[in-house]
């Protein structure tokens, strides 16, 4: 979607604000929100991708005034509701209606683990790539309503494959109805000219993870 | 497990404190999960804790420590960042993907997220504010040298920035350049005096004032 969360080179967000030494959380309410997430997503009602996409779906101006942790507070909410691990009127009340899980949950004992493998994006799958290191492609003018991973400052420029990372889950396909659709992903070069104009550096790029289903031969 | 976060010189109790806004809004979810079952309270507190002691920027300093002194290492760390990681029990072989990049005289790499904020947990813990901000989201690509400017670094005209915007599952970690007068320091020193940001690749690694030649 081209939604408010694409913001590779927009104006306006003023300078960097640096923090030394700043606290891994800045209040004990961020800190609950990561735990959350993380042991919500033990029962496998969603995947990473839907978990972003439900980010994006924040309406635009409450997304720009909302934290990190606002926005992926935000998101659990969507998401426990939507697949129905919680409804509308708990959320609401904090009173639970129906009777209790009952199933597995995260344990502590799981963390450990946890922390080494969180995804597994990478398909051992014998898929043909459409691109080899060196072709010179362009990035599909593609705007599609649902998630997509293809940010829209490269969309309709020109690249360079740089690298073939293998075969990985489609996070565009998998965010919106959990098909995986394996195929290459890339790492492709764009200019920073390319993208920005005369103006840029001749000597810089920026490169971007893009899969098959994003290209085309230029 | 304290409730307290007490690094950071916050009052921070769960129980007494009033709440209003997310804290008010969060603890009742969690309440909710709680008595759903959906949750175990241990487990959160195992998480956070996790988080806060167990898996940061040290975890990538020996990465990055190991390939500036074992010439082998760096170059199984570029062919293949993920296998190399697991070597040291970071992460597990097929689960989260890595890249190294190396910074040299004429090349600084330098990574972002700008749909979300990906960023390498294992290696490096979770983000600083700064990497997750709309500011550094918006601007690293479009501008990567004026962002550098403001962490305190001038690159020069003739050295080239490569960005790297982490728009899947792979995760990037910038192998940064060894600083000068660290020769014949063991690789536990070296892991001493890498920063987070330097593997970000917005600052170099420099030596701490004082051990300057």
């Amino acid at each position: 979607m081209n939604g408010i969360h694409d913001l590779g080179g927009m104006h306006g967000f003023g300078p960097m604000v640096i923090e030394p030494g700043e606290p891994l959380f800045h209040a004990y309410w961020e800190s609950r929100v990561f735990a959350l997430r993380l042991a919500c997503g033990f029962h496998r009602k969603w995947n990473a991708d839907m978990g972003r996409y439900a980010r994006e779906c924040m309406p635009p101006a409450r997304f720009l005034s909302a934290s990190y942790y606002e926005r992926g507070f935000y998101a659990l909410e969507q998401l426990l509701v939507a697949s129905t691990l919680i409804n509308a009127k708990e959320l609401e009340s904090g009173q639970p209606e129906t009777k209790t899980h009952g199933g597995a949950v995260l344990q502590p004992a799981d963390i450990p683990k946890l922390v080494r493998s969180r995804r597994q994006m990478r398909l051992d799958v014998a898929v043909a790539p459409h691109f080899k290191v060196g072709d010179k492609v362009v990035a599909r003018n593609n705007n599609p309503v649902g998630h997509t991973r293809m940010p829209r400052y490269v969309r309709g420029r020109h690249g360079v494959i740089d690298r073939d990372h293998g075969v990985f889950t489609f996070a565009d396909s998998h965010a919106m109805t959990r098909d995986k659709k394996p195929q290459h992903l890339y790492s492709v070069r764009f200019a920073a000219t390319e993208l920005w104009g005369e103006h840029a550096s001749a000597r810089d790029s920026v490169y971007v993870d893009l899969w098959d289903d994003h290209l085309k031969t230029r | 497990m304290s409730d307290h976060h007490g690094e950071d010189g916050l009052a921070h109790d769960p129980h007494n404190a009033p709440l209003s806004g997310p804290a008010l809004r969060v603890k009742a979810l969690e309440s909710l999960l709680l008595e759903k079952g959906l949750v175990d309270a241990r487990t959160l507190d195992e998480i956070v804790d996790t988080y806060e002691h167990k898996v940061g920027p040290r975890n990538g300093a020996r990465v990055v420590a190991r390939a500036w002194t074992d010439a082998e290492y760096k170059k199984r760390l570029l062919a293949d960042a993920t296998a190399a990681i697991a070597e040291f029990g970071y992460i597990e072989r097929w689960a989260e993907d890595m890249v190294a990049v190396e910074n040299s005289p004429t090349v600084r790499n330098m990574v972002v997220c700008t749909l979300c904020s990906c960023y390498p947990w294992p290696v490096l813990g979770l983000p600083p504010s700064w990497y997750k901000s709309d500011a550094y989201r918006a601007r690293a690509v479009l501008d990567p040298r004026g962002v550098l400017k403001e962490f305190g670094e001038t690159v020069p005209d003739d050295v080239e920035v490569r960005v790297w915007d982490s728009t899947a599952e792979l995760r990037y970690l910038v192998l940064p350049e060894r600083p000068a007068g660290t020769e014949g320091w063991s690789e536990e020193q070296l892991a001493a005096i890498v920063t987070r940001d330097s593997m970000v690749g917005v600052s170099r690694v420099n030596l701490p004032a004082g051990m300057r030649p």
